[in-house]
């Protein structure tokens, strides 16, 4: 910021010195990486701590009374704090180490559901990604649980309006993603969270996609769980965070059994650790949470205000430039978006799209974006063809993106 | 013989031969698609769950006949890249007798540069055809 409050302009190439993978050509072409909703590239400091942890600290942690285990622990426990300060929950103590996105949740149906009777209702939304599907099902199959659904329009919006029909005394969850991997569509979380707080119904928000385009606050998103993965925001695979808001840790009960989740273990009976250890068991990707924390505080020491417009100005061309090909048709324009464009061309297979930008250098996802359910609702059965940017892309990646894409048309069409 | 084709070796020269003269992925895509454009249309009535050749991320249908001693292989799918691969694959072993085809397995995928450039998926369904068509010609060889 300077001194009248206003932002320098975003400087991109400095940001893109500082991710080595990025630098790097593709059958002879220079890479375009267009592919973050999938995964995102990792800056330097990120490679620099995971090498230095091996390097010097690694050690198994909270068992070890030894120096390397005491530093392992340290930092494993700082990146918790730090993941809490970023996501400003009030306590560490509600942070989870877990997989990623997919074990939160799964996490969360299996503890969740252990008073849930037969007929019980969760409600997802049209737009979730399969991670915040299956599990659900599953827990459906196994105690007869009804899943309802929040509609989505032609434009990629959830229809909110039908949100408080979809709520019974039955309702045990609202389950949404925070932003669509699909489409790019950012939902309306916090109001979706208000409507449920006023029928005490808790809600889970699947931030997979939300923390990679902006600063997350969960207390003012006003969610009962947020669940994020690291290697979507610049940092390692692998590992990510479960959030759970004041008490809900006490009361759940645990997930996976195993060490270091237990304060005493006999035969006849087992005492578990209080959380978030009771949710921890067995070794934890020491490494992978140690990068996490290390991303996110790289992340929260940028002008977000900068990226945001930056962000918008990326959505702004790719989605003028696209609209400009023939038969080519975007699918999801919602109101409010990141930069990710989902589209068809008509007479091209998605897959052959992606294999074509790919011979020219340009990574793209093609494909349901394990989004099967949405794919149908939005009449593409065989997927879709899906640019995701994040904030190192330039805009004259774009350009070359689209002018690759208008190529490719002319060969498919 | 009942042609003068050239041999599975020769086919598998000229291919590479092509390969070479074009400049990038882009073209070599540009002539595989059109490869597959130039081959006979596959019955729309045989595009169903009997025909259907499992294994690959696009829709793929496969079907064949014993034409005397040779094999007459046809295919399609719905994508175009994929499309072309099949008969790219087919210029190779279709009209082949079982020895030939047995005699020919599908190093010259690698050897052609296909493995490195397809995705990992595209590049399994192709193997999984070779495989296919290696496994007709080997019970053929067998009765």
């Amino acid at each position: 910021m300077t001194d009248d409050g206003r932002t320098q302009p975003f400087d991109v190439e400095s940001i893109r010195a500082q991710f080595p993978a990025l630098d790097q050509q593709v059958h002879g072409k220079p890479l375009v990486y267009l592919d973050n909703a999938a995964t995102t590239q990792k800056p330097q400091v990120v490679i620099d701590t995971i090498r230095e942890f091996y390097e010097r600290d690694n050690a198994n942690i909270h068992r070890g009374v030894h120096t390397l285990s005491a530093r392992a622990s340290e930092r494993f426990e700082n990146a918790r704090a730090r993941i809490a300060r970023s996501l400003n929950a009030e306590s560490e103590r509600e942070i989870v180490f877990v997989r990623g996105v997919t074990e939160a949740i799964n996490l969360l149906a299996h503890s969740l559901s252990d008073d849930w009777q037969a007929g019980d209702e969760v409600i997802l939304s049209e737009l979730e990604h399969h991670a915040n599907i299956v599990p659900w099902l599953m827990v459906g199959q196994r105690k007869g649980i009804v899943i309802r659904t929040i509609p989505v329009n032609d434009r990629g919006d959830l229809e909110l309006d039908a949100l408080p029909g979809l709520i019974t005394d039955k309702t045990r969850l609202i389950a949404v993603n925070h932003v669509s991997n699909a489409l790019g569509t950012v939902n309306p979380v916090a109001r979706i969270a208000e409507t449920a707080q006023a029928h005490g119904i808790p809600v889970l928000v699947d931030g997979a996609q939300g923390l990679p385009h902006g600063p997350v606050d969960v207390q003012a998103l006003g969610c009962n769980f947020y669940a994020c993965s690291s290697h979507k925001v610049f940092g390692p695979s692998g590992v990510g965070a479960l959030y759970a808001r004041g008490d809900w840790l006490d009361r759940l009960p645990p997930f996976l059994g195993g060490g270091d989740m237990i304060e005493e273990v006999r035969f006849d009976g087992v005492r578990f650790a209080p959380p978030p250890s009771k949710f921890e068991a067995g070794t934890p990707n020491i490494e992978g949470a140690i990068g996490f924390g290390a991303a996110l505080e790289w992340a929260d020491g940028l002008d977000w205000l900068a990226i945001e417009r930056h962000e918008a100005a990326l959505l702004q061309r790719m989605t003028e430039g696209l609209a400009e090909i023939p038969g080519l048709r975007l699918v999801g324009q919602a109101a409010h978006k990141v930069p990710v464009v989902s589209f068809l061309i008509d007479g091209a297979h998605p897959h052959d799209i992606g294999t074509l930008l790919d011979s020219m250098g340009i990574a793209v996802r093609t494909g349901h974006h394990c989004a099967m359910p949405l794919m149908q609702c939005v009449e593409a059965p065989a997927g879709t063809a899906r640019a995701s940017a994040a904030f190192y892309n330039t805009l004259d990646e774009i350009d070359q993106f689209v002018a690759a894409v208008a190529r490719v048309r002319d060969m498919l069409v | 013989m009942a042609d003068q084709a050239p041999s599975i070796d020769a086919e598998i020269q000229a291919l590479k031969d092509e390969f070479a003269f074009l400049g990038d992925w882009t073209e070599r895509y540009q002539y595989i698609m059109d490869m597959g454009k130039q081959m006979p249309a596959f019955p729309c009535e045989k595009q169903d769950e009997a025909h259907k050749f499992h294994g690959c991320q696009s829709q793929v249908w496969f079907d064949y006949e014993w034409d005397g001693d040779r094999l007459d292989l046809r295919g399609t799918s719905d994508a175009m890249i994929v499309n072309g691969l099949i008969a790219l694959l087919f210029r190779v072993y279709s009209g082949r007798t079982a020895d030939e085809i047995l005699a020919t397995d599908g190093a010259f995928i690698d050897e052609l540069g296909l493995s490195a450039h397809l995705s990992a998926n595209r590049a399994t369904g192709l193997s999984n055809m070779i495989e296919k068509i290696r496994q007709l010609a080997a019970e053929r060889a067998a009765a």
